[in-house]
């Protein structure tokens, strides 16, 4: 374990310190501090453009898949720098699960879907019993007990979603990022993956990206607001950066800053 | 006002018709080689099928009442044709990996695409001549010169790049949102390309591979300056190391030949492989459309 010196609070789990993130040359997001708290769900909401997706995929290091993507600063898990060149980035993929926007379950069975990422990670107990549990905790269980069997395509897109939420809790994270998990979904399904995140509370530390600001009222702990601005020294493009930090309730009824006020009350966005 | 129903003559619906039916045209007089090849070489080739033509050798020329059969060639086509795929199907496939997955499209992929690109025009003489001057003039095989393996190295060589493009256009068509599925659970590059994206795109890998073996095995250039031609049985292990007889090649030869019993040997031979190669492509689409049933379990 490649440990840093630095004094972090014990409930915090994840801390961004002073990270940017450009593509090529394309400064996405700037000088971003943020310290996610273990057991909260934390949302990050913001104006298309503002670097909120690209600072979440950081997070599990899945941005570096995307040519070209580089990244500056700090971000601390469990007291390590996941960006050291020492670090394995599917180790930390393993520790920080990801649901995405699409639902995209593999071309496999119901089964085959949960139990692929356990068995890649060398699970040796009952898959069964794994499977069922996890269904369970993704609240997909009663749905298609009876056809474990089947396609994960055959479920409806809202189930396609829990399928993948069941998947990467089967294979016991820390943490989980999702992604605007529910902007391909209907408000009915919607509900059931907001009552799922807040069933996963209890185990897991969550962090969402949503569009949705009633989503982020409803279920998150802490509200990360990003915004995007042109830097005098950029090449007038828009530059995104973390405006506001705080509690839900405070971003929601009492927010500091006038952009964020703005944000939520619908005046941009 | 005009009236709302459909108006025949009209200029306007007069020239949509006219294109319409030259388009359906043009597509009939593609169509027409193949369909008028297809029926003269089962109508010529098919009369000449005989139970003795698998088995027996063929006779030299000469004898103009029984020119015998073309089993040395037939066995050699098929060992030639899997010499080639046993090369190009490994290489090819992980070329194609390469490309698509791990290459991020700096100078070194561009320039193997170009390459494959390249070696994709190259005609099928030239690997021949190419493989004449690197193993069969040189004896560097064991001193054998022209071989059986010398002609599936040729053909190898003309497989490549169908395979390689086809496996990396096919790896591309996965959607990056499975990929990100597997890595996201924890998978390494390795089990995810192994478990999650080669067999999404096994379908037109197989496609590919099939493509490249029907192109491979009906080739004729190389063949003549590598494995060049033997009316022998091929027996055993050792005889990949002579002269080993195709189909191909036994048409080429054959069909020069002034003896009417030679000629229609050719033809028999020519019905073989044209039945073959539509076999193979037939299998391969029966072969995708089973893959695809269990996918969707």
């Amino acid at each position: 374990m490649i440990k840093t010196n630095k004094k972090i609070p014990k409930n915090i789990i994840l801390s961004l310190e002073n990270v940017s993130i450009s593509y090529g040359t394309f400064e996405a997001v700037r000088n971003v501090f943020c310290n996610f708290k273990k057991g909260n769900i934390t949302s990050l909401i913001g104006p298309s453009g503002c670097g909120k997706s690209t600072v979440l995929r950081s997070l599990n290091r899945m941005n570096d898949l995307i040519p070209n993507c580089s990244l500056r600063g700090t971000v601390l898990f469990d007291g390590t720098n996941i960006y050291d060149k020492r670090v394995d980035p599917v180790e930390v993929r393993r520790r920080i699960g990801m649901v995405f926007q699409q639902p995209n379950p593999f071309p496999k069975s119901i089964y085959e879907n949960i139990a692929f990422g356990a068995r890649i990670n060398g699970f040796t107990g009952d898959m069964d019993e794994l499977v069922e549990s996890s269904l369970r905790k993704a609240a997909l269980w009663d749905e298609c007990k009876d056809k474990l069997n089947d396609s994960g395509y055959s479920l409806s897109g809202g189930q396609q979603q829990r399928l993948c939420i069941a998947r990467t809790i089967a294979i016991e994270p820390e943490i989980i990022l999702m992604d605007e998990p529910c902007s391909a979904l209907d408000p009915i399904s919607t509900l059931k993956i907001e009552e799922t995140m807040h069933e996963l509370k209890k185990n897991y530390t969550i962090i969402i990206v949503t569009h949705n600001m009633q989503q982020a009222l409803r279920v998150s702990d802490m509200t990360a607001f990003f915004n995007a601005i042109e830097y005098e020294d950029g090449d007038g493009g828009k530059v995104g950066y973390l405006a506001e930090f705080n509690s839900t309730k405070k971003i929601f009824n009492s927010p500091k800053e006038k952009t964020t006020q703005e944000y939520i009350s619908g005046k941009f966005g | 006002m005009n009236s709302l129903y459909y108006q025949k003559r009209s200029s306007r619906n007069i020239v949509d018709k006219f294109f319409t039916s030259l388009s359906v045209i043009c597509a009939l007089i593609a169509i027409l080689p193949l369909i008028f090849l297809v029926t003269y070489i089962l109508i010529k080739g098919g009369s000449q099928i005989t139970p003795e033509l698998f088995t027996l050798e063929p006779n030299p020329p000469g004898d103009d009442l029984d020119a015998g059969g073309i089993n040395p060639a037939l066995i050699g086509t098929l060992i030639i044709t899997t010499i080639a795929s046993i090369i190009a199907i490994p290489v090819g496939v992980g070329g194609g990996i390469y490309l698509a997955e791990y290459s991020k499209g700096g100078a070194f992929s561009r320039f193997i695409r170009f390459g494959v690109n390249v070696l994709a025009g190259v005609p099928s003489i030239i690997a021949g001549v190419f493989i004449y001057a690197l193993i069969v003039s040189t004896k560097i095989l064991f001193g054998s010169m022209y071989s059986g393996l010398a002609g599936g190295m040729a053909l190898s060589i003309l497989m490549l790049p169908t395979v390689i493009k086809t496996t990396d256009e096919g790896l591309k068509l996965v959607p990056n949102e499975l990929r990100y599925a597997s890595l996201g659970v924890g998978a390494s590059m390795y089990t995810t390309i192994l478990k999650v994206t080669l067999p999404s795109a096994f379908r037109s890998i197989a496609t590919g591979v099939v493509l490249g073996i029907a192109r491979a095995a009906g080739e004729t250039a190389p063949l003549i300056f590598t494995a060049l031609f033997s009316y022998y049985y091929i027996t055993g292990f050792g005889d990949l190391f002579y002269e080993m007889g195709s189909l191909a090649v036994l048409i080429y030869n054959f069909a020069l030949e002034p003896y009417d019993a030679q000629n229609k040997l050719a033809w028999a031979a020519s019905f073989i492989l044209v039945l073959s190669i539509l076999s193979v492509n037939i299998f391969s689409r029966i072969l995708a459309a089973f893959t695809e049933k269990t996918k969707r379990v």
